[in-house]
């Protein structure tokens, strides 16, 4: 299986565990990963915050390389990038001449785009496409035992809601458990953990932070799942502050779902990424790696 | 926080308040299914249900009653969209179909372009870094955001600096300076160009009638 992948700026950098786990557990999967050549910044929350138009016309650059490429779907592990390009692609298809003055964009640097390219989340391909019993026959190492909080977040699922439930998705749940793992209900799963607003008003929405931590906890969890880099880095780096607000230690190693799949596949923790985050994995890796 | 830094070009003049409420609602109305907004029945679901709304001068709701009363203006000096996290809850949620997160955008388009970001410059200081850098890489570059964006606010600094560096150390952080940019750079570069040509020529053919 072939599969057009759009990695997005943080999984270069700051969410490289994100990046280097998805393309170890494509390998064990036998999904084919081919990034797409010279990608841009799909804009994120921010650029769109500023200017609406050329924000969608930066977006739809990579939309027009994926159709040049040949390509109908690619797939973005980061939820943001994905909620952005398909809402490009989403405003292009419902409003005619939108997407005109985009193709105008577009053609003044040589490129055009008429719309054919489905952008899909990475999580979405496997439950879906690839299936939990392919998943469940490339587990060697079952995660028995492992009470972990499957946090969905938001863009994931919102506002498209393609995926799955906008209000109590459970994509990840079925993931995990078809991993061997136990995930605890979470109730907030799909509470916004705070988004870009934490870096800019940290003092006001740590105690958004907070309360996904302290609600994992109270559930049972031993971990937390993510499936996005901006919430893998609020409820990671994030958890001194959150925990001086609740005034108690709720410190809760935070991994990417992909993570947690290769070491059910038999990844090494270091193919995986493990090791950079700043709330150690080390028990969760020394128990299952 | 210097205005140069803030802003490169100076803001628009201000708008009268029902100039202003003009200029948002064609923008809004624009939108894919923006019309919605006439239909709001100030039922309150999108303010239950923002994760940040205990935080704002004004709630999602308040937005569109001060639309209503015609008090945008006061609204825009508020701090409210920018305390938005864009989780798009208030839109799947409201029964309205209204899309509020979209208006949030809209809000922060008008406020910087009518420059009332006095009071909120941390977060449109930071949108202004992430634009320039990815306009000139063509992709973001997080060490050198951070670092600019820091540069402004020292004491956010000192309380992220070990962190920031364990992050280095992990090369989850790249150098400042180095980080390759995109081989289309002058792809988006001629994107950028003509869609903002675009937008000026609409504007001025509103402005002519």
């Amino acid at each position: 299986m072939d599969l057009l992948y759009y990695p997005g700026c943080s999984v270069e950098y700051t969410a490289k565990a994100y990046d280097v786990s998805t393309r170890a557990v494509c390998q064990k999967l036998g999904v084919d990963l081919k990034e797409l050549e010279d990608w841009n910044c799909c804009g994120a929350t921010t650029y769109m915050s500023v200017r609406e138009l050329v924000s969608h016309g930066n977006s739809a650059r990579n939309l027009a390389l994926a159709e040049k490429q040949g390509y109908k779907e690619m797939v973005a592990v980061c939820p943001a990038c994905q909620t952005v390009l398909h809402k490009t692609n989403d405003y292009m298809e419902k409003d005619p001449e939108f997407a005109q003055l985009i193709r105008q964009g577009l053609k003044a640097a040589g490129l055009d785009y008429t719309g054919g390219v489905k952008v899909r989340h990475f999580i979405d391909v496997v439950v879906n496409d690839i299936g939990l019993d392919a998943v469940r026959n490339s587990v060697t190492k079952p995660l028995g035992g492992l009470k972990v909080a499957a946090y969905h977040g938001c863009m994931l699922t919102r506002p498209y809601g393609t995926i799955d439930s906008s209000e109590r998705p459970t994509i990840m749940d079925r993931l995990l458990a078809a991993l061997g793992a136990e995930p605890v209900e979470y109730p907030l799963t799909a509470k916004c953990c705070g988004g870009m607003v934490v870096n800019t008003e940290t003092e006001k929405v740590v105690p958004v932070v907070a309360g996904l931590l302290r609600c994992a906890r109270d559930m049972g969890a031993d971990c937390i799942a993510v499936a996005c880099p901006l919430c893998h880095m609020n409820l990671d780096f994030y958890q001194p502050e959150a925990n001086k607000f609740l005034g108690g230690d709720y410190t809760t190693p935070v991994a990417y779902f992909t993570q947690l799949m290769g070491l059910a596949f038999g990844c090494s923790p270091k193919e995986l990424g493990f090791g950079g985050e700043l709330v150690s994995t080390g028990k969760l890796v020394a128990q299952y790696a | 926080m210097p205005r140069g830094e803030l802003l490169k070009a100076p803001p628009a003049e201000r708008l009268s308040p029902e100039e202003l409420r003009r200029v948002f609602l064609q923008d809004v109305y624009a939108l894919p299914e923006g019309e919605r907004i006439d239909l709001c029945i100030q039922c309150g679901t999108c303010s239950a249900s923002c994760p940040t709304a205990s935080y704002m001068e004004y709630s999602p709701r308040e937005i569109i009653a001060a639309l209503r009363a015609g008090l945008l203006d006061r609204v825009l000096h508020a701090n409210t969209h920018w305390m938005c996290t864009s989780c798009y809850t208030c839109t799947v949620r409201c029964p309205q179909k209204i899309k509020i997160t979209d208006l949030m955008y809209e809000l922060k388009r008008l406020g910087i372009k009518y420059g009332y970001t006095d009071k909120h410059a941390r977060a449109a200081a930071m949108a202004h870094i992430f634009i320039d850098l990815t306009n000139k890489r063509g992709r973001n570059h997080e060490t050198e955001l951070m670092m600019r964006y820091y540069m402004t606010r020292p004491a956010a600094a000192m309380a992220n600096a070990a962190r920031g560096l364990k992050m280095f150390s992990q090369g989850r952080l790249p150098l400042p300076g180095t980080g390759k940019s995109i081989k289309g750079l002058k792809e988006l570069r001629k994107i950028r160009e003509a869609l903002e040509r675009i937008e000026a020529e609409k504007l001025a053919k509103e402005a002519g009638k």
